[in-house]
């Protein structure tokens, strides 16, 4: 009988990039199935679009930068960056901004920092983030969800939309497109109607917008996932939603009629795809667990800060990318005691 | 001044010591002004104008200024052309200046200046400054509208847009435009562009010298790396 010795250590499966991206990959799912639920085939569209354009930049700058291309393109990295903007972006999205956002994002936000593992940000928001100032107006054409819609868009006529520019004959962009539950709220809000006067309106569900508010349950189900698979620790989407939901408390509690109820942060926008699968990229977050603390609530609360306060409806990537420039500050600021010496641990060289 | 090499004051303020691109001085107007070519274009005139009028003085006063006081005594001849410049641009070219507005006055605490200034102007003749002034002014100028026709080009698909607002009528014929249709991104425009072009025109600056270097036989001395920001 044969006993193999095992030696340190003893992790119960191999840590390696691919294991992990295709974890993520695969949580994603129930929320990429919950938006083609709610928002058609432009969603699938769009991914797979990404996701074709995001390996043939990554292997075109790789072989710029004279290095093999097979081991980057096959640890699905790549991929996820081209997902998590598929997802981001509305379903309607014309093909020639997937393209502008994800060669952005993979050669710029990523390649010109040193590639994978050295990109200081988020690359699927920093690609995001680009075309929504450069772009605000196909950024912010969302579909109606399916549940409110009249004319829900078949395979052929989202494939229309995002290669042609085409709506559907017979019907006018305004037939077919709406903004966010966010977007709503906010102009609303801006013009002095109360909370309960703006969710009389059918648009409306129990907590968000109708169809939307149930999107984000799908995520969660994900973030379960990779929370079990211990791919990601509870730190910072418990930070990042805590944080949130306290800011959104206290103004609520101050004034119920213009601050919308704190499950209302939950249910609408980004909010929970950012606090299981953006905030929490190994690469451009915090490391120490005391830090992800700390970067999570500062992305909850600037996601609070900007939904109210400021110019663009959602904020989960703007709130991200700001505390990615921030994460290697809070670092420094949050090692561990390491074990034998006093205090916290200081840089010593 | 017999053995003055003009030549390579010329080469080193055109492209080895580029202040924009090499140095990284004066970057607050790049930046900020650089929204255009024809922005660029009229800030890299103004700022050449004042360098050339600055140089000359500073280097004919070189002898009378001590030490002890040199820097406030170059900031007040600086301020006193830039005064001249930004009246005479509110004078002529009122629609520009209307553009460039506060930038104008802000020349004054442009370091490619004050830099030139102290690094050249007040250890040279009169010569040398002048022609000192003009390289290094045209090398700004140059850099300052690469980055405004680039920044023009991606945000709104033209290019020398309202250039006849710098250099009368005749000059509508180099107004180019991509046409309708074409949707410009708008970042490039917005300030987050102003870095993301600087940075690209700089990564070009120096894959151009390397490329040279590779051809050069002999071994010459390495390219120039960029400076720290001052």
């Amino acid at each position: 009988m044969a006993f193999p010795t095992l030696s340190s250590p003893h992790t119960a499966r191999p840590n390696e990039t691919r294991r992990v991206m295709a974890e993520v990959l695969l949580a994603l799912l129930p929320g990429i199935a919950a938006l083609v639920w709610y928002f058609g085939w432009g969603v699938v569209i769009n991914i797979a679009l990404a996701s074709a354009v995001a390996v043939a930049a990554e292997a075109a700058v790789l072989a710029l930068r004279g290095r093999p291309a097979l081991p980057a393109v096959s640890d699905l990295s790549t991929l996820v960056t081209a997902w998590l903007f598929a997802v981001s972006v509305p379903p309607t999205l014309p093909w020639w901004l997937t393209l502008v956002g994800i060669v952005f994002a993979v050669v710029v936000v990523k390649h010109l920092y040193g590639g994978m593992g050295q990109n200081p940000f988020n690359p699927a928001m920093a690609g995001y983030v680009l075309l929504l100032v450069s772009y605000p107006v196909q950024m912010t054409a969302w579909l109606p969800p399916s549940v409110l819609t009249e004319h829900p868009l078949t395979f052929s006529q989202s494939l229309a939309v995002i290669f042609q520019g085409a709506p559907p004959a017979g019907l006018a962009w305004d037939a077919i497109t709406q903004a966010t539950p966010l977007d709503v709220m906010r102009q609303k809000l801006g013009l002095s109607y109360t909370i309960a006067e703006i969710r009389q309106s059918p648009l409306w569900g129990d907590f968000g917008g109708r169809g939307w508010e149930w999107v984000g349950n799908w995520f969660l189900l994900g973030g379960v996932y990779l929370l079990w698979r211990r791919v990601i620790t509870w730190h910072i989407p418990a930070a990042m939603l805590g944080a949130l939901l306290f800011a959104a408390g206290v103004f609520w509690l101050v004034d119920p009629n213009t601050h919308p109820f704190p499950a209302f942060h939950l249910f609408t926008g980004g909010t929970i795809l950012g606090a299981f699968f953006i905030a929490t990229d190994p690469v451009t977050a915090c490391t120490t667990p005391r830090g992800q603390l700390v970067y999570g609530a500062a992305i909850g609360l600037l996601v609070y800060a900007i939904r109210s306060w400021g110019g663009y409806p959602d904020a989960v990537a703007f709130s991200v990318l700001l505390l990615n420039l921030a994460a290697p500050t809070i670092d420094n600021y949050t090692r561990p005691r390491v074990f034998g010496h006093a205090g916290g641990g200081q840089r010593e060289d | 001044m017999a053995g003055t090499d003009y030549g390579k004051i010329v080469r080193d303020g055109l492209w080895n010591n580029n202040q924009a691109l090499v140095a990284l001085l004066g970057l607050c107007p790049l930046l900020a002004t650089t929204t255009s070519a024809t922005n660029g274009l009229g800030m890299g005139i103004a700022t050449t104008a004042v360098l050339l009028l600055s140089n000359v003085t500073i280097s004919l006063i070189r002898r009378a200024v001590r030490p002890e006081v040199r820097i406030p005594v170059y900031v007040v001849v600086i301020a006193s052309f830039v005064t001249v410049v930004e009246l005479l641009m509110h004078a002529y070219f009122f629609d520009l200046h209307k553009v460039l507005g506060i930038f104008i006055a802000l020349i004054v605490v442009n370091c490619t200046i004050l830099g030139r200034a102290e690094a050249f102007a007040s250890k040279n003749g009169v010569l040398p400054s002048a022609v000192d002034a003009l390289g290094i002014g045209l090398g700004s100028t140059a850099a300052l509208v690469t980055l405004g026709g680039l920044r023009e080009l991606v945000g709104q698909g033209t290019l020398f847009a309202q250039a006849h607002l710098l250099l009368g009528d005749w000059a509508r014929v180099l107004e180019l435009g991509v046409g309708e249709g074409f949707h410009g991104a708008l970042v490039a425009i917005l300030p987050p562009g102003a870095f993301i072009g600087l940075g690209f025109l700089i990564a070009l600056k120096n894959v151009i010298d390397r490329r040279a270097t590779r051809k050069t036989v002999v071994i010459a001395a390495p390219p120039a790396q960029p400076a720290k920001a001052g």
